[in-house]
């Protein structure tokens, strides 16, 4: 059995489920589904986004408390009101995300808590939302004159919102968005140098999963008819996140998985305990923990990757064929000073790794760039595409300084670049590591995504990162996870990447390294195509016979200095530079 | 408001401050050595100072029986995996440190009840069921999820919390409980009454930053755990075990944990699941000092204190909202000042 016919499976389960279940468990399962869509929202904010965030339960109260204000006191339709929830969800999330996901690292989950709980107090403290009693007889939906007053009827509403929210959320990480969020938490610096911006894309996923709790909040609202401030507290955020973690925080099916778990668990264990153990006590709450960590300490993961182990996966996906081709920049003519390095200097406190280097690369030509270890050369590559800001001197590229720029700018200039330690994203398979790379040139974003409108610009992108690879090498291996290639491989994956971003200029950081002699006799001969092309390339490396057959000119630094520049021949014969390399010969 | 009440608020809050400052000291020795967001340390104040009082009426505290059960619990795992191991000289040792001692530790837990009067005794007893605590809750909950995800130990983190707290609640019971003053002291400082208590808070704060100084500073024990809190995979490979690290640092927070319950229990009433409020203000502390740096940390944990202190007479229904509300500028400031080095945890 395949993971698509497990999902067939669980779907017709679920929708003959509240025609064979009793009423309680039908409820339990409407339950199962509002958690769900907040869970889900989790999923992509802190499973992948890397996110933590203790006040998705305020969103939820906010979506439940507007829907049952606007019912119960001004008699406006439940679905206005949804949508007034979600507009004040948006301004509020979109607020509360601009101040708290600057916030970094450890900082973010104790910005959540404090927001949370002042959200909370709000809940309980004003007028108009019934303080601490909350708001009672909120009106039922109706669709098309047919009220959904019973837990059967709601329960299609329900899960047919979940369901939506989760193929939605699984077309959304699909795409060309979805691998740029899929690299935010482990590989930010990275996907900036490929142009996104990280922090807009930050604020995105916060308010795209806080909707979502809305969403849950007003279905909430309608369900139960009555709202208080009890389950938007900061153990309801807590509960939520638990969900996400034990389903499996990095896929879709998780936040259901979880949601289902946990649900049953506190559900059984409250009817169970107090039989089993004939006295009360908070022995739910100990034997709830228990398990959690069990659980965690067999499949860490979370039980959805523990799970879809045991099933094979699905045929691999196809590359798009007869597609629009992307647009491509014409490249300057050769000879143009493509790149101008003006006295710059970059000191780390007291050691000065780059002092006062200035040179220049023309259109067309392959730059070598040597030196021995710590010379300076990858700081030199950092400062170029924004990674590190310079201290003095100018970096022009085309003729416009872009030493001030950040690097996601630079990638719009048309930059692009390898990296010396190999910075992929591991479990992402090999095509869509490189379609990373055509992010700038793609324009279709979440929202869009999430309903499968950008298909025909995300096959020219699959279309365009599967041709870089067959150009590298790399076609075999489209469909395999990235950590599984060798490291040489993974080296020309990452410059399949960069070529994706069509640059005029590729930042090449020791590309040879790892790679055996006839793989670098290819690598050379690629590197000759593409200057063939026009393609200008500036590269680092150690490897002296790979870089003294294939460049033009080089230069070589050596403490954060020129030390020499020439054509190859001058370099070999340069004492100074045999020097630095060997020491002197006296 | 008067010098008076200024001065007598500021008394509480160095006196809260230096609390908030030792269990942000604790936070940040666990969370560097085991990346784990320790949200129980709370649990070891509560069960030192529930311990503590209990004692003192002259009743064995139910903490004993968790110290037997969990170290019976190590001992059987540990013997497990040193059998698969084929080292059978290590059983021993394992049976001691993980049966014996704590069965030692019950004795004068017992001899201790007998005697409600004696205080040293009951303090020392207090601190070596909880201290003996931290590296069982380490070994059972954390070590085998040792290179998890921040984020799973997070979770693991609450996970442990509940149970915690659940325990302590049948332990203990719903009703609060206070512990005798210690030096039943007074002094007159012109206008101000200061309390021996207060004093013996400060002291004892500073006294133990001041080891803890000298431990992370000058032993080979402190220097383990440094060199594994800067780089775990260095630090093993120059034979420094991850797992010793694990519960050392264990230790140390409980440790630093019933020293605080101890000094908190004559000055307020404890319930079962107090440990939570107070360590969330530590965790305060420590998370403006990034939750690596031991100084900041200790600061910004007395700043937490003035402002809980200043803000309950003002505003007192409000006063944790104000608490976390006004931290947000703090954080703000904090996460745009500092450069982030991308954590690789997807290995």
């Amino acid at each position: 059995m395949k993971r698509r016919a497990v999902v067939w499976a669980a779907l017709v389960l679920l929708s003959v489920a509240p025609l064979i279940l009793s009423e309680f468990y039908v409820t339990l399962l409407n339950y199962i589904g509002l958690a769900s869509i907040v869970a889900l929202g989790l999923v992509l904010l802190t499973g992948i986004g890397g996110l933590t965030s203790f006040g998705q339960a305020a969103f939820v109260g906010i979506g439940a408390y507007t829907t049952a204000v606007l019912t119960t006191q001004y008699g406006v339709s439940p679905w206005l009101t949804l949508l007034a929830g979600f507009t004040l969800t948006f301004f509020i999330s979109l607020f509360l995300g601009f101040i708290t996901l600057r916030l970094s690292g450890h900082y973010l989950p104790l910005g959540t808590i404090a927001w949370g709980i002042a959200i909370y107090y709000i809940f309980g403290n004003l007028e108009i939302l019934g303080k601490y009693s909350g708001i009672a007889e909120i009106p039922p939906l109706s669709v098309f004159g047919w009220q959904l007053s019973d837990g059967r009827t709601f329960y299609y509403l329900i899960w047919g919102l979940t369901l939506l929210a989760l193929f939605g959320m699984r077309n959304l990480l699909d795409s060309r968005s979805g691998r740029a969020i899929r690299a935010l938490r482990n590989r930010s610096i990275m996907v900036e140098n490929f142009g996104v911006d990280t922090a807009r894309l930050k604020i995105i996923i916060f308010v795209y999963a806080a909707l979502l709790a809305a969403l849950s909040g007003w279905l909430y609202a309608h369900f139960l008819r009555f709202v208080s401030p009890h389950p938007f507290d900061l153990n309801g955020s807590i509960d939520y996140l638990f969900m996400a973690v034990i389903g499996g925080s990095t896929e879709v099916w998780g936040a259901v998985v979880g949601a289902t778990v946990l649900t049953l668990l506190k559900d059984w264990l409250k009817d169970l305990l107090p039989k089993v153990m004939e006295q009360s006590g908070n022995f739910e709450i100990i034997v709830f923990g228990l398990l959690v960590v069990l659980m965690l300490h067999r499949a860490r993961d979370g039980l959805v990757p523990y799970l879809t182990r045991l099933i094979p996966p699905d045929a691999q996906g196809m590359v798009p064929a007869g597609v629009r081709p992307l647009p491509q920049r014409a490249q300057p003519h050769a000879g143009y000073p493509l790149l101008q390095l003006k006295q710059v200097s970059k000191s780390f406190k007291a050691l000065a790794a780059v002092r006062d280097l200035s040179f220049e690369v023309q259109a067309g030509e392959i730059f070598g760039l040597i030196g021995p270890n710590g010379a300076g050369k990858s700081t030199v590559f950092n400062l170029m595409t924004g990674v590190l800001a310079t201290d003095n001197g100018e970096i022009l590229f085309c003729g416009e300084r872009i030493d001030d720029r950040p690097g996601r700018e630079i990638a719009r200039y048309g930059i692009a670049r390898t990296y010396q330690h190999v910075n992929i994203l591991p479990s992402m398979n090999v095509l869509e590591n490189a379609a990373i790379g055509a992010y700038r040139r793609g324009r279709e974003g979440v929202w869009s995504a999430s309903l499968r409108l950008d298909r025909a610009e995300e096959a020219s992108l699959r279309r365009e990162a599967a041709d870089q690879l067959d150009l590298v090498g790399l076609k075999p291996y489209l469909f395999d996870a990235a950590a599984t290639l060798p490291l040489g491989a993974q080296r020309l994956l990452e410059i399949a990447r960069a070529l994706c971003a069509d640059p005029l200029l590729l930042l090449l950081d020791e590309p040879a390294a790892g790679l055996r002699y006839r793989e670098k006799e290819a690598l050379a001969n690629l590197l000759r195509a593409l200057r063939q092309r026009g393609v200008t390339i500036l590269l680092v490396e150690h490897d002296m016979e790979f870089v003294m057959g294939l460049v033009d000119r080089i230069l070589v630094m050596n403490f954060g200095e020129k030390l020499a520049e020439g054509s190859p021949k001058q370099i070999q014969a340069n004492q100074a530079v045999v020097e630095a390399y060997l020491g002197s010969v006296a | 408001m008067n010098l008076a009440i200024a001065l007598w608020l500021s008394q509480d809050a160095v006196t809260n401050g230096a609390v908030y400052a030792l269990i942000a000291l604790a936070l940040v020795v666990v969370f560097t050595v085991t990346r784990v967001i320790f949200v129980p340390q709370g649990e070891f104040i509560s069960y030192a100072a529930l311990s503590l009082a209990t004692l003192q009426v002259g009743k064995v505290p139910g903490t004993i029986y968790a110290l037997i059960s969990g170290g019976v619990l190590v001992a059987i795992l540990d013997s497990i995996a040193a059998l698969r191991r084929k080292s059978l000289k290590r059983l021993p040792s394992i049976v001691f440190v993980n049966v014996v001692l704590p069965l030692a530790i019950a004795a004068a837990t017992w001899w201790s009840a007998s005697r409600p009067d004696d205080l040293l005794l009951q303090v020392a007893v207090t601190l070596a069921i909880v201290t003996a605590l931290g590296p069982i809750v380490y070994r059972l909950a954390f070590q085998p999820l040792a290179n998890a995800s921040v984020l799973v130990l997070l979770i693991v983190a609450v996970a442990t919390h509940y149970m915690l707290t659940g325990f302590g609640l049948i332990f203990f019971g719903g009703e609060g409980l206070r512990a005798h003053m210690f030096p039943d002291l007074q002094f007159q400082l012109g206008i101000l009454n200061i309390s021996g208590q207060s004093i013996a808070i400060v002291v004892t704060s500073l006294t133990l930053i001041a080891l803890l100084a000298f431990l992370f500073g000058h032993t080979v024990y402190g220097k383990a755990l440094r060199a594994t809190a800067i780089n775990r995979v260095g630090a093993r490979l120059v034979g420094i075990s991850s797992e010793f690290s694990g519960r050392l640092s264990f230790a140390l927070a409980a440790l630093i944990g019933a020293v605080s319950g101890i000094l908190v229990a004559p000055i307020t009433t404890i319930y079962y699941d107090t440990g939570l409020m107070i360590s969330l203000k530590g965790f305060i502390g420590s998370i403006i000092g990034g939750m690596t740096s031991y100084p900041i940390a200790a600061v910004s944990s007395l700043a937490v204190g003035f402002l809980e202190s200043y803000s309950s007479f003002w505003a007192s229904a409000f006063k944790e909202s104000i608490v976390f509300t006004l931290i947000i500028p703090v954080l703000l400031w904090r996460s745009l000042t500092t450069f982030r080095i991308e954590e690789d945890d997807e290995l």
